[in-house]
C-alpha cells in the first residue's frame, strides 16, 4: 500500500508538467509541503516531448533539468507517478482528492541499467513519441526521465517475457504482484495543472488526418525532429520514408472555429514558425516551408521571432485557410486546395508532407470536479473567487507557451501558499 | 432615406438582407471561397463579396452575377469556422439585387427564379411543364426548338413514368381558393416590403 501522509495543510498539485513542478517548487521552497501527482510514468509534461523550444531554440531538457535537480534537494515534495487524480471533493482548507495509482511492476530498487528491456521480446506503442514508433514492453519512458526508472508494460504480465524480466533484474527491482491501488489524500489547497492535449486532428474532415498517412500533427512533428523520435531525427514522411522538403503547416487546424475550438491555442504560430528552422536545419536551402494561416498571432516581444522567419528565403507565407487536402495515392504528395486571399488566387498546390498546427484542449475534461468549479467555455479553469482554494495553473487555465506557463504557476503557487497560512493560523489556536 | 443607406452599405445588408446581420462575422478566413465548387465560375467567391460589403461597394456587389451562381450546396456553410449562414446571405442578396432592379439582366438563374415565382403564384402549383418550356424559348424561338429538341428524350421519359402530364399545357391544374391564395401573397409581400423598406 502506497503511504501518502497529507493534511489539509498540504498543498496537492495535479500534473507534473513544467507548469506542475514549477508551483509544487515555488510552494516547497517556501517551506509548504506538496504532493505533486503526475499520471505519466515520469514528469516533464509535453514540454518534454518538444525537440527545440522557442524562442531560444535551445533544449526543453535544459529548463527541465534545473526543475529536476531543485526537486531532488527538496523534501518536502511528495511526487506520485503513474498516479492520476479522477475526483476531488470538498472545499477550501479540506479537499479530498482520489488518487489512481497504476502498477509499474518496478520498484524504487530500479537503476535503469537497462538488462530487463533487453531480454523483453513484446513492443508496445511508444506513447512518448505519440505512437509513431514503437517500445520495448519493459522501457525507461524516455533518455531524461524523472524517476529514472523502468516501467513494465501491463500487457506482458503472466506471459514468459515479464518472467524473464524478472529473472534479468540483478537488483530485486521488478515485482510483478503490484496491483492498481487507489488512495484518498487531504490538502487545503489544490493546483490543478493538468495542462492539455492536442485536439483530436481526425475531427477536421477536409484535412484527412485520418485518411491520409502524409497528413501529420504539429506535435507528430516534434517527435520526428527528434534524434530519439521515431525517425532518428530525420524529416521523412509516413507514406514511403522519402526526405520531406517540401512541408505545408496548415494554422489553426482545430482552434479558432466554432466547429471544434472556439479559442485561439496562442502558441501554434509560434510552434510553426519555429518548425520551420527545423526544415532549414535538416534541409538547408533545399528545404521548403509554406505556411497557410488567417493571421500570424507571434503574440508581443515573440514578433521578432516571427521577422527572422519571415526574411528566411525557404518559408513562404499565403493568407488562407485551406479549404481541404487530398493524397495523390500515386506519388504520396498532399495536394491542399483553397483561396489566397491576398488577391482571391486559387491554388492546388502539392506538398510532401502537411502539419496540422492543432490546437490546445485542456486535459482537465473526464475528471470529476467540485460544481462549482469555473471555466470558460473551451473548459480552460479560470480565476475565479467562486473557485474558492482551487487554482488552474499553466495550460489547465490557459493555452500558454512555457513562459507564461511558468508564470501562471508562480502564481497559483502564491495563492495556494496563502491558504495553507490561513489553515495554518486556524488550527494553530 | 435610400440615400442615407447608401452611404452604409454594410448597414443596409444588415436591415434589408435575409441574415445579412452575419456579414461583419466574417474574419476573411477564405475556406468559403476555397470550398466552393462554382468557385472557379464566379467573379467573386462568398468571402469577397463580404469584404466588398464592408468596403461599401455597393453597385459593384449588387450588379454581379456571383450571388446568382449559388446552387445551395452547403460546403461552405459546414466549413465556415464562425457559422455564417453563407448560403442564406447569397441569396437574400440576390433578392435585395433584384427588388432593387440591379441585378444583371438576363442571368439564367434569375431568369429561372422569377419563371418559377409566376408560374408558382398564379395557380398555387407549379406547372412544371410550362416552367420547363418557358426556360427553353428564353433565348428566343429558335434557340428554344433547339433546347427542347435536346432535352426531347428526357421529356418523353417523364411522361412515360408519369411525371409529367402534356394535358398541362392547357391550363393546368391549381389548387381550390386561388382568390385567398392572392390575397395572403399579396399580404406577406407588404409585411416584407414594411420589413425591408421597400414602400
Ligand atoms: C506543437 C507545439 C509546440 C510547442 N512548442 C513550444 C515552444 O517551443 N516553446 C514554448 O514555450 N511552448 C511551446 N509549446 C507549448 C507548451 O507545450 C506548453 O506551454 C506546456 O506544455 C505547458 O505545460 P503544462 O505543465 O501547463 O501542461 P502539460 O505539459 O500538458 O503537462 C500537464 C501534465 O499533467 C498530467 N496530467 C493530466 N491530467 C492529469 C490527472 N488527471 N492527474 C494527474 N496528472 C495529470 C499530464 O500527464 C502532464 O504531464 C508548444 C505546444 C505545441 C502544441
Ligand atoms: S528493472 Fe532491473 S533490470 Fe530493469 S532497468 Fe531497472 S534495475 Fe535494470
Ligand atoms: S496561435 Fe495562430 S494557429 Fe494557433 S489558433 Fe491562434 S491564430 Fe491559429
Ligand atoms: S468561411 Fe466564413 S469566416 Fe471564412 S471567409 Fe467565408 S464567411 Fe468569412
Ligand atoms: S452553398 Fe453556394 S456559396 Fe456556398 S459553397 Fe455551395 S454554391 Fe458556393
Amino acid at each position: 500500500m502506497t503511504e501518502v501522509i497529507a493534511t489539509n495543510q498540504t498543498i496537492l498539485v495535479v500534473g507534473g508538467g513544467i507548469s506542475g513542478m514549477t508551483a509544487a517548487l515555488e510552494a516547497a521552497e517556501c517551506g509548504k509541503n506538496v504532493v505533486l501527482v503526475e499520471k505519466n510514468p515520469a514528469l516533464g509534461g509535453r514540454v518534454s516531448q518538444l525537440y527545440r523550444y522557442f524562442p531560444k531554440l535551445c533544449h526543453p531538457i535544459c529548463g527541465l533539468e534545473i526543475n529536476l535537480r531543485r526537486l531532488k534537494q527538496n523534501p518536502r515534495i511528495r511526487v506520485l507517478t503513474m498516479a492520476e487524480v479522477t475526483e476531488i471533493t470538498g472545499g477550501e482548507g479540506d479537499y479530498t482528492a482520489t488518487v489512481r495509482l497504476a502498477p509499474r511492476f518496478v520498484n524504487e530498487n530500479c537503476t535503469a541499467c537497462g538488462e530487463c528491456g533487453k531480454v523483453v521480446d513484446a513492443e508496445v506503442p511508444d506513447e512518448f513519441n505519440y505512437n509513431l514508433s514503437k517500445v520495448k514492453a519493459a522501457y525507461l519512458p524516455h533518455k531524461m526521465a524523472h524517476p529514472q526508472r523502468y516501467v513494465i508494460d501491463p500487457s506482458i504480465i503472466g506471459t514468459a517475457d515479464a518472467d524473464k524480466a524478472k529473472a534479468a533484474c540483478k537488483y530485486g527491482a521488478i515485482d510483478l504482484d503490484m496491483k492498481e491501488e487507489s488512495i484518498q489524500l487531504k490538502a487545503g489547497a489544490v493546483v490543478w495543472a493538468t495542462g492539455w492535449k492536442p485536439y483530436d486532428a481526425a475531427k477536421i474532415q477536409p484535412y484527412g488526418y485520418d485518411r491520409f498517412s502524409n497528413v501529420i500533427t504539429s506535435v507528430e512533428f516534434e517527435r520526428l525532429a527528434d534524434i530519439h523520435g521515431p525517425t532518428k531525427g530525420k524529416i521523412l514522411r509516413p507514406s514511403d520514408g522519402k526526405e520531406a522538403k517540401n512541408i505545408a503547416f496548415i494554422q489553426c487546424a482545430g482552434s479558432r472555429d466554432e466547429n471544434h475550438l472556439r479559442h485561439c491555442s496562442r502558441i501554434c504560430c509560434m510552434a510553426s514558425l519555429k518548425q520551420t528552422s527545423y526544415v532549414r536545419e535538416a534541409y538547408g536551402d533545399e528545404g521548403k516551408s509554406t505556411i497557410y494561416y488567417i493571421d500570424i498571432r507571434a503574440i508581443d516581444r515573440f514578433e521578432d521571432f516571427y521577422q527572422k522567419v519571415q526574411k528566411d528565403k525557404t518559408v513562404t507565407f499565403i493568407k488562407s485557410k485551406v479549404a481541404k487536402a487530398v493524397q495523390d495515392e500515386k506519388t504520396g504528395d498532399v495536394v491542399l486546395h483553397g483561396v489566397n486571399t491576398e488577391g482571391y488566387h486559387r491554388y492546388a498546390t502539392p506538398h510532401d508532407l502537411v502539419v496540422l498546427a492543432v490546437g490546445m484542449e485542456p486535459s482537465v475534461k473526464g475528471v470529476n470536479l467540485p460544481a462549482e468549479i469555473v471555466s470558460d467555455s473551451s473548459g480552460f479553469i479560470e480565476a475565479d473567487p467562486s473557485n474558492h482554494a482551487f487554482f488552474g495553473a499553466g495550460c489547465a487555465s490557459n493555452p500558454l507557451d512555457v513562459n507564461r506557463a511558468v508564470q501562471s504557476a508562480t502564481a497559483s503557487a502564491l495563492r495556494a501558499i496563502q491558504v495553507v497560512n490561513r489553515v495554518a493560523r486556524v488550527e494553530g489556536q | 432615406m435610400s440615400e442615407n443607406y447608401r452611404n452604409n452599405f454594410l448597414k443596409e445588408v444588415e436591415e434589408r438582407v435575409e441574415e445579412g446581420h452575419w456579414v461583419k462575422m466574417c474574419m476573411q478566413c477564405g475556406v468559403c471561397a476555397g470550398s466552393c465548387p462554382l468557385g472557379p465560375h464566379w467573379a467573386h467567391p462568398p468571402q469577397e463579396i463580404f469584404m466588398m460589403i464592408r468596403a461599401g461597394k455597393r453597385e459593384e456587389v449588387l450588379t454581379s452575377d456571383s450571388m446568382w451562381m449559388c446552387t445551395s450546396c452547403y460546403n461552405c456553410v459546414v466549413r465556415c469556422p464562425r457559422k455564417l449562414p453563407i448560403t442564406h446571405i447569397m441569396h437574400g442578396l440576390a433578392n435585395l439585387a433584384y427588388r432593387l432592379g440591379l441585378s444583371p439582366k438576363n442571368q439564367t438563374t434569375q431568369k429561372f427564379a422569377s419563371m418559377f415565382w409566376n408560374n408558382l403564384a398564379q395557380t398555387g402549383r407549379v406547372n412544371e411543364l410550362k416552367l420547363s418550356l418557358g426556360m427553353y424559348f428564353k433565348d428566343g424561338f429558335a434557340q428554344g426548338i433547339k433546347n427542347a429538341m435536346a432535352m426531347q428524350s428526357v421529356g418523353l421519359g417523364m411522361v412515360k413514368a408519369k411525371r409529367l402530364n402534356p394535358m398541362e399545357l392547357f391550363g393546368g391544374h391549381g389548387i381550390k381558393d386561388k382568390s385567398g391564395f392572392h390575397a395572403m401573397l399579396k399580404k406577406a409581400r407588404e409585411i416584407e416590403d414594411r420589413r425591408k423598406n421597400f414602400a
